[in-house]
């Protein structure tokens, strides 16, 4: 790693080696519209700590891919506005940075892969050209020595033929060497933190399988803290380790992988799990959740979830909303009767 | 009347690649299907799985006939839809109706739910005489569980689940006994995604309707389908009952296909038998020889690729698999 960036970066207000690479406190979103102002993220909650895989699951509309919005500082904005809460990078709080600040942390420290990966990269540069890019922006380097760099990476992803490749557009990749290539511009300046917003939806799943095992293994070999944004409850337990699961802007329920899935303490995520079609089970009726999610201009009182809950009583549907309760140690749920919600089986 | 209400024998479909502006010349084809044969009974759920490129698609669009086959025959209900014309024809196309994928992009946005649904009337007069259209389509909407009183709303007041009912209200309106499925929950979120299937669950149980259900979902077909049909580049590799395809898959690409499906079930990580495949599907256009699959097998030997081989009951495979060293391997469970 070129020092000169590394001198620049310690001069963020705040840098502590030692704080955890990325912690979200009380993040709020919202998006002014014609409609009324749309809620979309209302106080979220999560760290993520060196070689961590923490899973943000949710269904559309839950404000996780706008919380990775935030996060990176790529909101649409106007609509879209941050109104409260943190987002620190080693104990530097990132929205109270300048741009030019958080450009610098952008790519180097925290880095983001798309969804779509053929709308994510320009379809008239090269390959080649949109990796070396990152060094020639960010590291001065020569357009000759970029371009070394950007082979480099594209072994790294395992793309055959790559010194060929590399003078190739995004319209001569496959679906999977897209998304390789997108994993490759996002590793290109080793960052700390990586964020992945459903990396894996657009692809089939044998190639689906390909792409997160190659993660894992990157992630490994680097350490790096993983924040995968999600709706499939599948790749969640074959790659997480904390999840936090959001429901209408708001985590609803945290815990390790193998718990949450074993005895779920909140009853969205419990009916979640139910609904959920098992490859290695013949099922009978799927146990669908009713109804619908809510509208982000028009939330529920009290709980958001209580319009479709089982369990919803009088206390669900007056605010406040419920806290997030202490489950168990590393375990919380924001659900008023999580006992009995983990007791029911 | 026989219990088979739907076959194709053979069916092909190669869009061919053409070269030159005025004087066209065709150079090739992609051979989207190349030879299927399929039978679907009363009644039962046809799964047909496999990744993008594979042709389930325009397999799809075939046997409702929004394509013609290259060649091939499809007999519905007994009736060569090649053969027979006119009258004949439309009423065979009539027991077949479509559910599409996008439940955003399949309904007009111009068109109140009540004009959508009793669109098929208009196509097939003779079904339902005009006065008593209203009634039926309210009770459609009933029956899909959606307000009978919202039959004047736009498809934009409604939810994508809320959609995909319409679609399926649409598609029976005429009171087929087939209903071909392209794709129906992969835009849904979970949550809907159950409701939607519970569904079509429900209205096969109280019609009798024969379900031919596409997905890329391995885990919603084999919660829905009966019998489930495996393709690779344009043609079925692996075809059995649901239990046969799931329990014990003998077809190599059917093995990597189960394999690479996540199980929501976090003890199970690291348990399974994990097949990651290299490499991507080969082009349609210019398939490999013998067996299609033969690029990407762990298994392959010469043989593969010089004999094609059959989609047959073999000694190691009790159910029909295209492949020359079909073997039961168990995927889908946790090795202990």
């Amino acid at each position: 790693m070129s020092t000169d960036v590394n001198v620049k970066l310690d001069a963020l207000p705040g840098l502590d080696a030692d704080a955890l690479p990325l912690e979200v406190k009380n993040l709020q979103v919202e998006f002014r519209t014609r409609n009324g102002i749309a809620r979309a993220v209302n106080g979220v909650n999560f760290s993520l700590r060196a070689g961590e895989t923490r899973a943000i699951l949710g269904e559309s509309g839950c404000g996780k891919s706008v919380t990775a919005q935030a996060i990176m500082g790529i909101l649409d904005s106007p609509p879209g506005f941050v109104t409260g809460g943190e987002i620190r990078y080693r104990g530097v709080d990132l929205l109270k940075l300048r741009e030019a600040q958080r450009r610098k942390v952008r790519a180097n420290r925290i880095a983001m892969i798309f969804q779509d990966a053929l709308s994510a990269l320009n379809p008239v540069f090269t390959v080649g050209f949109q990796l070396g890019e990152l060094f020639r922006k960010h590291r001065g380097m020569s357009r000759a020595d970029s371009k070394v760099r950007a082979v480099e990476l594209l072994d790294l992803v395992k793309i055959p033929a790559a010194k060929q490749r590399v003078n190739e557009y995004p319209h001569q990749f496959s679906g999977g060497m897209r998304q390789r290539v997108m994993i490759a511009m996002a590793l290109a300046l080793d960052p700390e933190v990586l964020i992945a917003d459903e990396p894996t939806t657009a692809l089939d799943v044998t190639v689906q399988a390909q792409i997160m095992s190659l993660l894992a293994e990157l992630q490994r070999e680097r350490n790096m803290g993983l924040l995968l944004i999600t709706h499939d409850m599948g790749v969640v337990a074959d790659v997480a380790d904390q999840i936090s699961v959001m429901y209408a802007g708001r985590v609803i329920e945290e815990a390790p992988v193998r718990e949450i899935y074993e005895s779920p303490s909140h009853p969205y995520t419990k009916g979640l799990l139910e609904s959920i079609p098992r490859l290695d089970l013949k099922g009978q009726e799927l146990s669908a959740i009713k109804g619908l999610p809510p509208l982000l201009t028009d939330i529920p009182k009290g709980c958001a979830f209580n319009p479709r809950c089982r369990y919803a009583q009088d206390a669900c549907r007056r605010d406040p909303v419920p806290p997030l309760y202490q489950v168990a140690p590393s375990r919380s749920s924001a659900c008023h009767f999580w006992k009995e919600v983990k007791a029911d089986v | 009347m026989s219990d088979i209400v739907l076959e194709a024998r053979d069916l092909v479909k190669h869009f061919p690649l053409t070269q030159g502006i005025l004087f066209k010349r065709q150079i090739g084809a992609v051979r989207a299907v190349d030879g299927i044969n399929l039978q679907l009974r009363r009644g039962e759920t046809l799964g047909i799985v496999g990744e993008s490129g594979c042709g389930k698609s325009t397999l799809a669009r075939m046997l409702v006939g929004l394509e013609t086959p290259t060649s091939g025959d499809l007999f519905v209900q007994g009736r060569n839809m090649a053969k027979v014309g006119g009258a004949e024809r439309r009423r065979g196309r009539r027991n077949i109706q479509l559910v599409m994928q996008d439940p955003y992009t399949s309904l007009n946005p111009r068109m109140t739910v009540g004009d959508i649904v009793g669109e098929p009337f208009e196509v097939h007069p003779e079904v339902l005489a005009k006065p008593k259209r209203r009634a039926r389509v309210q009770e459609l909407l009933d029956l899909v569980g959606l307000n009978p009183d919202h039959i004047n709303r736009y498809p934009h007041q409604f939810s994508g689940g809320q959609r995909q009912r319409i679609g399926i209200a649409r598609a029976l309106a005429l009171n087929p006994e087939i209903i071909l499925c392209d794709e129906p929950v992969s835009a849904l979120d979970v949550s809907i995604q159950a409701q939607v299937i519970n569904l079509l669950e429900k209205l096969q149980d109280e019609l009798g309707l024969s379900y031919i259900f596409i997905a890329h979902d391995l885990s919603v077909v084999r919660h829905i389908a009966d019998r489930v049909a495996v393709m690779y580049l344009g043609r079925v590799v692996e075809i059995g009952t649901e239990d046969q395809i799931y329990e014990n898959p003998t077809h190599p690409y059917t093995q990597a296909l189960l394999s690479a499906v996540p199980v929501p079930d976090p003890k199970l990580r690291g348990l399974r038998d994990q097949i990651v495949l290299t490499g991507d599907v080969p082009s349609p256009a210019n398939p490999p020889s013998g067996c299609r699959f033969r690029t990407r097998c762990w298994k392959a030997q010469e043989i593969c690729a010089q004999q094609e081989p059959a989609l047959a009951v073999r000694q190691s495979s009790a159910h029909p698999s295209a492949c020359h060293f079909a073997e039961v391997r168990d995927v889908v469970h946790a090795q202990r």
